[in-house]
């Protein structure tokens, strides 16, 4: 009688049963490609690992350039399962940005910006480069050798972009050089800003996600079956999520997250400096890329060649919005692949390169 | 005041001269104050008279003519001095050899009577280079931080002796080391005395064998040199503090370092062995036999790296050269080889497991660096063999092996986490994957059900 009371007193104040007839109704399209479906809720189920792992970390982390080194090594040596947490969050990290870009391309391939989910894909656009700035801060704040050097390279790259690259370059620094006055800043950028705006994209972008429904292609849009998302389709989610721990555990054991050494500013930058994986397109076209480009610097060229493929990202679901129209679809295609195909092969041609 | 229809107004109030467009399209000046102007162009031509004095050159005619002479002895001494450090200071030819270099004719430049020295004999070289060089008061126009005791240190060295008590002329003067007419500064990388080109100097006369042999000395110090640490720190490290010829021998009071002072040549930079071996029984025993201290083991040009293998009792060391079997030296050169060898193989083992256990991702760099401790003691045990002392050795051998113990200890801590790790994830993957299972078990049994329920519908 008592618990029946106060499930009615909650009722009353927060529609549960509402909520309840509403996931009670939610479908789930299943077809050929509905495995793309996942990657959205596993990028999602890493963030949580990147909060969780996050905060526990922030309980040790000294954000200082005196400190942010040794607090690090403290973790990973002293803290109890400090290694663990360190070592599954830089994991989590890389496996999330993994999945954000299948789940994206996936997305891009699958036409599922197509109206009326356009705002849809625009916040998840926007989720991207907001994932790429959690990795580019992120990697700074152990404060090693290899990182600080990578954020002297990235931010000087920034610094190229003609006009406002200067000042975004001393805001990113909080001065002309790489200092602990970037470390404190990139380390409030990492925990508060990029947080609290992240909340509200993939509050935007899930909340979409429901009042939209999955979209289906075109093709299966006739002979598609459904399957209930509470509990069959979360129950599969929930299979995916419980694996990504097992390999999280697995990476974090088997290949603990290197700190590396100490960073000094006034050590010469070591040979071979790379960023992360996922830059490692952008950086090996940058080094690539001949001096002078039609008289233009090239280095400048590609920077805002790659502004300009961020912005038509942004503005892809407006200019493809006809499913009628198969020429497009065939152009969207081609330039989808060989987008793809530059990203791998100048991934593997940046990690091989010396 | 204002002159009205003029090309130029004069406006007291606003000062400067400046270019202005008036109404009907005609350039005008405003020149504002009368005075002013004036004073500008009287300060102009002045300018250009002070300019025009300073600017012109000294006359010399001793440069004029002999750069045009075919005779290189000749023209090369006013090619040379371009680059000479005098020149720099503001000196001519006619400070050093006299003369007048106003004069155009041959006949009076080099008139005696206008204190035309001429070139000076070997003999004279010093006192010569001394007129300026020896006088304190003079100099400190030049370079008051320069010393004005060479000519008088030249004379107690071997090369001064020789020159003066001997009228030896084939022995090095100023000139020989410091060149002539195109003297640059010791600091100066391209001067013949800059630290990395002394011994290239010197071995112009003493790695000659035919200008040797006259005086008795070997020519072979040179070619020693080239394979000592000293020259190797110099030439393949660029070190310019590492020794080279004058570090040891001195430069203008050059002398080879007899066997009373060759230890405290060496002590200059290793003061602390230098110390020690003042302190060790070897000190007595080496004034006694006429030892030269530090080279009797170490030599004195071919100066190799130290090593392990110097000390000790095995056929090889240097120890066994004056010590036998059952002497107290031989038993203490025994002893602190071993502590030596025990300390290096300990540290070795910890450098291992600290190796494997990062190679194999784990954390170790704090342990890393704490043996930092053991190789420290290491050299400074290498520094205490110089006391001939087994216990000096051991003090600090003693704390080195705890700090090598600690870094194995830390290695071995660090490969059982990384087990401890491996069957924790074990342990936990089973425990995930059963959890897995058991969704997929429940998904099955939900549409088992939920289809059996609709083809009973």
């Amino acid at each position: 009688m008592r618990i029946n009371d106060l499930t009615n007193w909650l009722d009353e104040r927060l529609a549960i049963s509402t909520l309840m007839h509403l996931a009670d109704k939610k479908e789930v399209p299943v077809h050929r490609h509905s495995i793309w479906y996942y990657f959205g809720g596993m990028t999602l189920f890493l963030f949580c690992v990147q909060v969780a792992t996050g905060i526990l970390l922030l309980l040790y982390y000294r954000p200082s350039a005196e400190n942010a080194f040794e607090s690090v090594q403290f973790i990973i040596t002293e803290v109890k399962f400090g290694w663990l947490i360190r070592s599954i969050h830089s994991w989590s990290a890389n496996l999330m940005i993994a999945t954000l870009f299948i789940h994206m391309f996936s997305v891009f391939f699958l036409r599922s910006y197509y109206p009326p989910r356009e705002i849809t894909w625009v916040s998840g656009a926007f989720l991207l480069i907001i994932v790429i700035c959690f990795g580019f801060s992120g990697y700074l704040l152990p404060w090693n050798k290899l990182a600080f050097f990578a954020t002297k390279v990235g931010t000087e790259i920034a610094g190229v972009v003609p006009i406002v690259g200067r000042p975004i370059l001393r805001f990113l620094r909080g001065g002309d050089d790489v200092t602990g006055a970037t470390l404190t800043r990139f380390f409030g950028f990492h925990v508060a800003v990029l947080p609290a705006t992240a909340t509200v994209f993939i509050g935007v972008h899930v909340a979409l996600v429901q009042l939209h429904g999955m979209h289906v292609p075109k093709k299966y849009e006739d002979s598609y079956q459904r399957m209930k998302f509470f509990p069959n389709f979360i129950l599969r989610d929930a299979i995916g999520w419980i694996l990504a721990i097992g390999v999280l555990a697995a990476l974090a054991a088997l290949f603990p997250w290197e700190l590396g050494e100490k960073a000094d500013p006034f050590a010469p930058a070591p040979a071979g400096i790379k960023p992360e994986w996922y830059f490692l397109f952008m950086f090996q076209t940058l080094k690539w890329i001949p001096a002078k480009v039609l008289g233009m610097d090239g280095e400048v060229l590609g920077i805002m060649a790659f502004n300009l493929i961020a912005l038509l990202l942004f503005i892809v679901p407006f200019i493809d919005r006809d499913p009628e129209n198969r020429r497009r679809h065939l152009i969207f295609n081609i330039c989808g692949v060989v987008a793809l195909m530059y990203i791998v092969v100048m991934t593997i041609v940046g990690y091989v390169a010396k | 005041m204002k002159i009205e229809n003029c090309k130029f107004q004069i406006d007291p109030v606003v000062s400067g001269v400046r270019l202005l467009k008036d109404g009907s399209r005609n350039l005008q000046f405003r020149v504002c104050n009368f005075q002013f102007a004036m004073a500008f162009l009287i300060a102009s031509f002045l300018l250009l008279v002070l300019a025009n004095a300073a600017f012109a050159q000294k006359k010399s005619s001793c440069i004029e003519c002999h750069i045009k002479l075919d005779d290189t002895r000749l023209s090369a001494p006013a090619k040379l001095f371009d680059n000479d450090i005098h020149k720099s200071r503001g000196l001519s030819c006619n400070d050093c050899h006299g003369g007048d270099p106003n004069a155009d004719k041959k006949e009076d430049a080099k008139n005696p009577s206008k204190g035309y020295l001429g070139k000076p004999k070997t003999l004279d070289i010093p006192a010569y280079c001394g007129k300026c060089h020896s006088d304190a008061n003079l100099m400190k126009r030049f370079n008051p931080s320069l010393r004005v005791d060479q000519e008088r240190e030249y004379y107690t060295s071997v090369h001064g002796r020789l020159l003066k008590e001997k009228s030896e002329t084939r022995v090095a003067t100023c000139i020989s080391c410091h060149s002539v007419h195109g003297i640059r500064a010791p600091s100066d990388p391209l001067s013949s005395v800059y630290p990395s080109n002394v011994a290239t100097t010197c071995a112009k006369c003493h790695a000659s064998a035919d200008y040797m042999k006259p005086f008795g000395i070997p020519s072979d110090q040179f070619d020693k040199y080239k394979t000592s640490v000293h020259a190797k720190a110099l030439y393949d490290k660029q070190d310019l503090s590492a020794p080279t010829c004058n570090d040891c021998h001195g430069n203008h009071g050059a002398t080879p370092p007899g066997i009373a002072s060759v230890a405290n040549v060496c002590g200059q930079c290793h003061s602390r062995q230098a110390e020690l071996f003042q302190t060790s029984p070897h000190k007595k025993a080496f004034d006694d036999k006429q030892l030269a201290e530090c080279i009797t083991c170490h030599s004195n040009h071919a100066i190799i790296k130290p090593n392990d293998q110097m000390i000790g009792t095995q056929q090889g060391t240097l120890c066994v050269n004056c010590h036998s079997n059952g002497d107290k030296g031989f038993i203490a050169a025994g002893m602190m080889r071993s502590r030596i060898d025990e300390l290096i193989a300990s540290i070795d083992k910890s450098t291992a497991i600290l190796k494997d256990a990062e190679q194999k991702g784990m954390e170790v760099s704090k342990p890393k660096f704490e043996l930092k401790g053991a190789t420290d003691a290491l050299t400074h045990a290498r520094v205490l063999i110089h006391s001939s002392s087994t216990a000096e050795v051991d003090k600090v051998v003693a704390p080195g092996l705890d700090a090598a113990a600690k870094g194995y200890q830390a290695g071995l801590a660090a490969l059982g986490e990384r087990r401890f790790r491996r069957e924790g994830l074990v342990v936990s993957l089973v425990f995930i994957l059963f959890l897995a299972l058991l969704v997929y078990l429940k998904i099955r049994q939900i549409e088992s059900r939920s289809a059996s329920a609709s083809n009973k519908g």
